[in-house]
């Protein structure tokens, strides 16, 4: 920390110990995404993990917001809270989990993926506190992300790629389509000797 | 506002992610948690964008608009997840992935939800074995 | 055409007809007969020829290179004196007379095919020794004939003795091969040459260092394949072959191979003086201990086996004296007998149903049933016992008057004492001779009791060979004394005043002797009934004397020997009688010689393999399956463990390019 601030203070840049009210908001709704991101992949109730999800979510478009990026924070809220969460929660319904809490909702390999995860975690943060400890984003002046700014960028820069998107969108509606038209057909001769079997 | 805060922010988040895809056992749990993972990529993707915009005058939104294409890719990817596993679900009748193991040699493969197309395969596995 | 070409004929006919035979045998079966009677039949016509234009006088030699090899040449070389001559005829005489008998013998036999052929391979490597002037040639003619009879004895090779007996005999004669081939390598190495007159040349001159070593080497080949002691014992037992096979093999191929070589090579013997006294030792012992066993044997065969391994003792006897005329007029006239006493032999098996004496003893009339076996058997069996004037009279007599006159000591080509040792030997073989041909004479054609069974008339094939080969029997010796030493050394056949007395006497104190106890034992063949009789009237004999030998065993309780008071060889031999049905047991012998040995060895590297190396193979196995067990048990089939694995893989090169990059 005394390294930090020291070249902090060398560099003329404000240091972590003085920190905007930007910055204290960006922290408190980080630390609220981060906590729901721990409980939606700990939690034994399935339902539950969807629901903290959102509130992770959600926590992520205010932290776009927070960093002036207006138009993805609400496309973030609009796709991921509104139609991605929704698809997961049907999701749940259709492979029939069950509601409250299941025991075996982690698998045996908890011990490993935490280690895996801390070890990761730590060397990431390292890197990236080592990288960019002395790195400061200037948030006055015109917002980065507004939709004027955003729209311009994409459909004068990003058109093309972003027609190929619609094409690779068709392609997975297309996909799903087809996984599932497929399934029921397989499914439907073959119900009855599987319900036997089973 | 300093570039460490949302940096960080998207490696514990990527890192939750990590552990949500490596540890829970129902395919969607999986799901949500590569969601996460994508989400802390477009965390980076916006602070490093709006860091640059300001700093080197880049003027094409490069990450925004990468941070757009992700959520749309996302979106075609949930979809083509949960078909999956739903068809895995209706086929073997469980959609947790410890139980799909047909890769594996020996009598283990042979496990509760393994009938249907899968069946041969373990039997060839059994009869190598 | 010209004398060579003749003779190079004379072994390529027989071979021809071997290679047309095995490969029309299932094709062509009827060629198999003219392919298999024509060529013995043109090599005699062609070896008469060869012999008339030699004629005695000097040796034809004929010789091309066959194959640079860098030091000593080996050379196609043809060497035709007055022994290969005649002898040559012998054999292919032989050879004739048994493709014929053959024809009538097996004739339904399924695979008279290739067994014609093989006789007549037989044939032609037999006549390649005679002709060969290269001794490596030779050689291979030797080892074809070892590879024949190894064939040809197990003709039957669905009995286990035939398949033992042929084993036998290839190992036995090999065990003398070996010596033999160090010692024509040695030979050769010494002379600088294989060819036998540059050889003999060498000795002459005195260029043969080492006569002793190289001349016992050879012995060892000579004894296996003459069957003399100690390596004789696989002549008895290759009776389990057809008989037109033994009357080959002991007439006029593989065991003349050994007395004819050593004739050959007999100024190289005469180098040294030892290798005389050991030859002369192992003939006396040969005659003695044949002359003892052939008395005691039940099986005709048997009784005939060993009486060519008493003659072919003769025969190396009169070489041990030095005097291979007398050897190789012994090997003519017992080529014929000997002939004719196995083929006849064939045809009273094949009319008694039994190989058995014994069980002859008891049956009436059977030489009513085959007169033609009858007479031409008693005329080869006085020429066996030596009873003036049947041609063996004549040329035994030359071989014991070679020995009494090599006592005398004034000879310097043969020690004196192998003129006694040969002498003694021949003079109580002689007594012994007598008694055993008149044994079997008496045991076979005047027994009593019931009638023997009918099994029909004998082939016209076979019973004209007999009368063909009951010729030179007869009248061989006395009409070819007098021309044959033009044809050899010189040296005088005609038999010695003393000499014949004696033999004479003797042989016929040894058949009176056993006419005696003939009739005393006679009665109580009546007493006590013995016999089995394989009786197949319309079958042909091959297959009435495979079942009779294949019976022998179970129906008398040994191969050699059955419980007969009636035999007059157990009054005449005394307690003696049990050792020498059993060969003396040098059968046993050699079985805790070698045979024991070996298989105790091969169980030791049984139990080394199975337990001590197979243990270091399956540790170097275990190994690898706990590593491979280890490995499996990482293969689960959970995708996450995979994910986890290669993740914390990530991680770790992560951490790592970043510990190098940063210079930690």
């Amino acid at each position: 920390m005394t390294l930090a601030a020291t070249t902090v203070a060398a560099s003329g840049t404000p240091g972590f110990l003085s920190p905007t009210g930007v910055e204290i908001a960006f922290l408190l709704v980080g630390l609220v995404t981060l906590g729901a991101a721990l409980v939606t992949v700990t939690t034994r109730q399935l339902v539950h993990a969807a629901l903290w999800l959102v509130v992770a979510l959600g926590g992520l478009a205010v932290e776009y917001l927070l960093l002036t990026a207006e138009f993805i924070a609400w496309v973030q809220v609009l796709i991921y809270v509104g139609s991605v969460v929704v698809l997961l929660l049907f999701g749940l319904m259709l492979t029939k989990a069950p509601i409250g809490r299941s025991p075996d909702a982690d698998s045996g390999n908890r011990w490993a993926a935490l280690t895996v995860a801390v070890a990761a975690a730590v060397a990431l943060v390292w890197v990236v506190v080592d990288a960019f400890r002395a790195t400061w984003i200037d948030l006055d002046g015109p917002a980065a992300g507004t939709t004027e700014v955003t729209g311009a960028s994409l459909f004068r820069h990003w058109v093309l790629p972003f027609e190929a998107l619609s094409v690779l969108l068709l392609a997975a509606l297309v996909g799903a389509i087809v996984l599932s038209r497929k399934a029921r057909a397989d499914a439907g001769p073959a119900a009855p000797g599987k319900e036997g079997a089973r | 506002m300093h570039l460490a805060y949302p940096a960080v922010l998207s490696a514990l988040l990527f890192c939750t992610g990590l552990y949500g895809v490596l540890a829970r056992r129902n395919a969607i749990l999986v799901l949500m948690s590569v969601e996460l993972m994508l989400n802390a990529v477009n965390l980076n993707l916006v602070a490093f964008d709006v860091w640059l915009s300001r700093a080197a005058k880049e003027t094409l939104h490069s990450g925004q608009a990468l941070t757009l294409f992700t959520i749309a890719i996302a979106a075609a990817e949930i979809g083509i997840g949960l078909a999956i596993v739903l068809a895995v679900h209706r086929n073997r009748g469980t959609s947790d992935i410890d139980k799909l193991r047909d890769t594996a040699e020996g009598p283990d493969a042979a496990g509760p939800g393994t009938e249907g197309p899968g069946t041969p395969a373990a039997g060839k596995a059994e009869a190598t074995a | 055409m010209t004398t060579i070409t003749l003779a190079v004929l004379v072994p390529l006919l027989p071979f021809l007809g071997a290679a047309a035979g095995l490969l029309l045998g299932r094709t062509a079966p009827g060629f198999v007969r003219p392919l298999a009677v024509l060529p013995p039949l043109a090599s005699l016509v062609l070896a008469a020829l060869v012999a008339a234009r030699e004629g005695g006088d000097a040796a034809v030699d004929a010789h091309t290179e066959l194959t640079p090899t860098g030091s000593v040449p080996i050379e196609l070389a043809l060497h035709i004196d007055g022994f290969a001559a005649l002898v040559a005829v012998l054999v292919a005489f032989v050879a004739a007379c048994v493709q014929i008998y053959s024809t009538g013998y097996l004739r339904d036999d399924p695979r008279y095919p290739s067994y014609a052929a093989l006789v007549s391979l037989f044939t032609s490597a037999m006549l390649l020794v005679v002709y060969s002037g290269d001794l490596i040639v030779l050689l291979v003619g030797w080892e074809v004939m070892g590879i024949c009879s190894y064939f040809l004895v197990g003709h039957y090779w669905e009995t286990p003795e035939a398949r033992a007996a042929s084993l036998k005999a290839f190992l036995v004669t090999k065990l003398g091969d070996v010596p033999f081939l160090i010692g024509l390598f040695a030979l050769g190495a010494e002379a600088g040459s294989f060819r036998i007159t540059r050889v003999l040349d060498a000795v002459a001159s005195g260029g043969i260092d080492h006569p002793t070593v190289i001349a016992l080497l050879l012995l060892a080949g000579v004894a296996g394949k003459s069957a003399q002691f100690p390596l004789h014992t696989w002549l008895p037992d290759a009776m389990a072959g057809p008989t037109p096979v033994s009357a080959l093999i002991h007439a006029a191929t593989m065991v003349a191979a050994g007395v004819y070589f050593t004739a050959r090579l007999l100024p190289l013997f005469e180098a040294s003086r030892a290798a005389m006294v050991v030859l002369a030792v192992m003939a006396a012992v040969t005659m003695a201990g044949s002359g003892l066993a052939a008395l005691a044997q039940d099986d005709i065969k048997r009784v005939l086996a060993y009486s060519t391994i008493g003659q072919l003792g003769y025969m190396t006897g009169a070489l041990a004296v030095g005097d291979r005329g007398a050897a190789v007029f012994h090997l003519l006239s017992h080529g014929a007998f000997k002939a004719l006493l196995f083929l006849a032999a064939g045809v009273v098996i094949h009319a008694a149903g039994t190989n058995s004496l014994a069980a002859m003893s008891r049956m009436h009339g059977l030489r009513d049933r085959i007169p033609d076996a009858y007479w031409t058997m008693t005329v080869a069996l006085l020429a066996l016992a030596a009873i003036p004037p049947f041609s063996g009279f004549f040329s035994k007599e030359s071989v014991l008057g070679a020995a009494e006159h090599v006592t005398s000591g004034h000879t310097g080509h043969a020690p004196g004492a192998a003129g006694w040792i040969v002498l003694v030997a021949g003079l109580f073989t002689a007594v012994l001779t007598a008694a055993y041909a008149t044994r079997l004479w008496l045991l076979a054609f005047r027994g009593r009791g019931a009638e023997a069974p009918d099994h029909g008339r004998q082939p016209l094939t076979m019973t004209v060979v007999l009368w063909v080969l009951a010729v030179p029997s007869l009248a061989f010796g006395g009409l070819a004394y007098r021309a044959l030493p033009g044809w050899f050394d010189g040296r005088d056949l005609t038999p010695t005043l003393l000499t014949s007395v004696l033999g004479t006497g003797l042989a016929l104190v040894g058949g009176l002797l056993t006419y005696g106890a003939w009739q005393r034992t006679a009665a109580l063949a009546a007493r006590v009934p013995l016999g089995a009789v394989a009786a197949h009237p319309e079958e042909d004999a091959g297959l009435v004397e495979a079942e009779a030998i294949a019976s022998h065993a179970p129906a008398y309780g040994d191969i050699a020997y059955a419980p007969d008071p009636a035999d007059p060889a157990r009054l005449l031999l005394g307690p003696l009688h049990r050792h020498a049905a059993a060969g003396f047991h040098l059968d046993a012998v050699y079985s805790a010689l070698f045979v024991r040995p070996v298989q105790a060895g091969a169980s030791l590297v049984r139990f080394l393999d199975r337990e001590v190396v197979d243990t270091y193979v399956h540790g170097a196995a275990a190994v690898p399956r706990l590593l491979g067990a280890a490995v499996r048990r990482a293969q689960t089939g959970n995708v996450q463990t995979y994910v986890s694995a290669l993740l914390a893989g990530t991680v770790v090169l992560v951490v790592a390019v970043l510990l190098v990059a940063t210079g930690v």
